[in-house]
């Protein structure tokens, strides 16, 4: 018994110290959580989707050495500054409020935020038809700050993933959800997603919903900044991120 | 409880100033200014804890009772089942039952469209019904294995005088078995209460906003990290100490 | 087999859950929350055996800070120690790395569920050793320290033999309940049975169909592990009087 304990304890110092050797290994945060198209797991336990290839696109133009690590999405923006992880490209939108915490990279891609509501219901993107509404939306996302402003007259329930909303929202528990677009439209061409149509775009608000997707940093990471910039301008330069989007998408999301 | 002698030997005074040294630094250093802003959210969500953990606390032990009976003394058909259920409550993570119950189930409705236009719809599609059915299926499995060691552990012969003075099986079991076998297990009743507490959190994964809900809702709106988490901390600690004197002064009175 | 599955419409379960599926993703989550329990029982063992014997031996200063820390880990909720311990743990683990001079320190997510759910077993831990300690016979103790053995060596010899059959039930349950915990990394996002479960679930959708599949596992996890224990407590007793039908 007491072996056991020992040779536990001495596993987990082991593996204290043998993180610490390993060198200059850029770790990027993605959210542990699937949010297809970007960034989902498949059934052999490989992440796979637009994002992730984006990643290693970007990586490779900035000749970083990169680890996909996966984090809960809840605590993505804790873990950066704790240092567990040094980017997160994890669909994060660029918002002032974010700003105040941790510095962004140039945006990589920019897609509206929509509303998506079964197809029988008469619902539009607009605070007054919401009204009296159930409406779901993921924790600590855009989303959930635009929703909290603009939906008060709306009950909002706050999922720990988008999925977990649009199965709500498939099941008939919440009336509609707000969310990225790209993401809507891959859900909305589901199985579970014929039961829903997107509804339409909210009306913008840049302080809210941000100047589009860019990877995050911790404030004063400017070298890394810097390299993720090069690489990003490096893929949209010589075609690699029109490739990868052709691969997902019908339409550019930049 | 410590008398105020005791408290003031010279090593616990030292503590004492630490610890306020500590709580000190902590208003001054840390962030606080998002308090004012969240407490009408925060007693609403202190609110919905306190409630599901009485309402699953209390219908728990009333499942309890049966299946502690069951187990201890029934027929092999209704102490199979009990039994059972017992072992797959304490055998499974809480937070899968629960999201069995929650997501799992919500799988299924669509399969079903009448459920929609069924008087009960209005409850199902909140969330709150499945958090006070799974904590409430929990309770009971883990304090029905303990009633079952209540009801075996109440004296036989006491069963015994009783029958002899020809009293109905009900009455017998109203008037000696249950109020010894409630009186045998009310020192764990606490400790299983506060087991109780520290598992309500999990429902705000489904979306129940209890006081756990508010502190993860202000990290995400504030980027502010440990703050709500130590107060948070703190709230759970004091609910535990209520909790705690509550029945020590049941248990005595 | 696979043809009394399709009858009872479970074809397209049994396909989801098949190893090439994303049965073997469930397998992986559960050698890794397998692995977390391990490691996090054998951490709270250690830190329960030095807590029990300073809340037993120790000075009034050591056992008033035991005390605030069983205290303090029993009241609140393990989702909340748990982010606590994950974000302040790295936290300081990397500020005195930098203090030092050294660099970045890298916590693996094992090693950090590890270190977070050990630090909460240690407090239950700390309980069930003290009173197993506290059950062993003084005159067993004061005989071995009579003869001059060594205190380490009385520990190893004596105390821990005498102790075990008192502390093993306890055990079993911590060890149970560290199982079960394991599932509460989900909310931190680490790569454990409930994650990946949950990771299956909203891809296929099939979100009845593996839940069912998880907690059919960690029941197997738990019925196994009552089994090992049953035997662990039975050879921890030999050489005692039996407890069922002794003389009354």
């Amino acid at each position: 018994m007491k072996l056991k304990a020992l040779l536990a304890a001495a596993t987990a110092a082991a593996a204290l110290t043998a993180g610490a050797a390993a060198a200059e290994q850029v770790k990027i945060g993605i959210a542990a959580e699937p949010y297809p198209p970007f960034a989902s797991l498949d059934s052999s336990g490989n992440w796979v989707g637009w994002e992730v290839e984006v990643i290693g696109a970007v990586c490779a133009a900035a000749a970083l050495d990169c680890v996909v690590t996966p984090v809960a999405w809840d605590g993505i923006i804790p873990s950066l500054t704790g240092q567990q992880i040094d980017a997160i490209m994890a669909s994060m939108s660029i918002t002032e409020e974010r700003m105040k915490t941790i510095d962004f990279s140039d945006p990589y891609y920019n897609t509206p935020a929509v509303i998506v509501a079964d197809k029988s219901m008469d619902i539009e993107p607009t605070p007054e038809s919401l009204a009296g509404k159930i409406v779901g939306i993921q924790a600590s996302t855009i989303h959930q700050a635009y929703a909290q402003e603009y939906f008060k007259d709306a009950e909002l329930k706050v999922y720990q993933t988008q999925d977990e909303a649009n199965q709500d929202l498939f099941a008939g528990r919440i009336d509609a959800t707000q969310a990225d677009s790209i993401a809507m439209a891959d859900f909305v061409n589901s199985d579970t997603g014929s039961c829903c149509e997107i509804k339409g775009a909210v009306a913008d608000d840049p302080a809210i919903l941000g100047k589009g997707v860019g990877a995050g940093v911790r404030k004063g990471d400017d070298a890394l900044r810097e390299a993720l910039n090069k690489g990003i301008a490096a893929i949209l330069a010589d075609g690699t991120h029109e490739k990868i989007t052709a691969k997902y998408f019908t339409t550019s999301i930049y | 409880m410590i008398s105020l002698k005791e408290l003031m030997q010279p090593h616990r005074i030292v503590m004492m100033l630490v610890f306020a040294g500590i709580v000190i630094w902590c208003a001054f250093a840390l962030r606080w200014d998002w308090i004012p802003k969240y407490t009408p959210l925060a007693l609403e969500g202190l609110w919905t804890t306190i409630w599901i953990l009485v309402v699953s606390t209390f219908l728990g032990f009333l499942l309890a009772v049966p299946l502690g009976l069951a187990q201890a003394v029934g027929p092999w058909y209704l102490s199979i089942p009990a039994r059972t259920f017992c072992t797959i409550i304490r055998g499974t993570p809480l937070l899968l039952q629960i999201w069995l119950l929650y997501y799992g189930l919500g799988s299924l409705f669509p399969q079903f469209p009448w459920i929609r236009s069924s008087e009960l719809w209005p409850y199902l599609r909140q969330a709150w019904p499945y958090a006070v059915l799974a904590l409430t299926l929990s309770y009971a499995g883990y304090e029905g294995e303990v009633m079952r060691g209540a009801f075996s552990g109440v004296a036989k012969g006491q069963l015994e005088a009783a029958k002899s003075f020809g009293m109905p099986r009900f009455t017998m079991f109203r008037r000696i078995w249950l109020p010894q076998a409630v009186r045998n297990v009310l020192p764990t009743l606490g400790g299983e209460t506060i087991l109780q507490l520290k598992a309500t959190p999990l429902v705000a994964t489904i979306t129940v906003m209890e006081i756990y809900a508010v502190s993860s809702r202000v990290r995400s709106d504030t980027f502010i990290v440990y703050e709500p988490l130590l107060l948070l901390a703190l709230v759970y600690m004091a609910i535990a100490g209520v909790i705690a004197l509550a029945f020590r002064r049941f248990e005595k009175g | 087999m696979t043809g009394l599955l399709e009858l009872l419409g479970l074809g397209a379960s049994a396909e989801l859950l098949s190893l090439s599926g994303w049965g073997g993703n469930l397998l992986r989550g559960l050698a890794n929350s397998l692995q977390i329990a391990f490691g996090a029982f054998g951490l709270g063992l250690v830190i329960g055996l030095f807590g029990a014997y300073g809340k037993l031996y120790g000075g009034k200063v050591t056992r008033d800070l035991l005390a605030i820390y069983t205290t303090v880990i029993r009241a609140v909720p393990e989702l909340v120690l748990i982010l606590i311990l994950y974000y302040v743990g790295s936290d300081i683990i990397n500020k005195i790395s930098e203090a030092m001079g050294g660099g970045r320190v890298e916590i693996n997510g094992v090693a950090a569920g590890i270190w977070v759910l050990g630090i909460v077993q240690g407090a239950y831990a700390t309980e069930v050793l003290r009173g197993a300690i506290k059950a062993v016979p003084v005159g067993q103790i004061e005989a071995a320290k009579s003869y001059g053995m060594p205190a380490f060596l009385t520990m190893r010899r004596v105390t821990i033999p005498a102790m075990m059959s008192f502390a093993v039930p306890g055990l079993a349950n911590l060890w149970l309940i560290a199982t079960k915990d394991t599932a509460l990394l989900a909310v931190v996002g680490f790569n454990e049975l409930t994650l990946e479960t949950r990771q299956a679930a909203s891809s296929t959708r099939a979100y009845f169909t593996f839940f069912l599949a998880a907690g059919f596992l960690y029941l197997m996890v738990t019925l196994c592990s009552g089994a090992v224990f049953a035997r662990v407590e039975k050879w921890a007793r030999r050489g005692q009087p039996s407890l069922k039908g002794g003389a009354r």
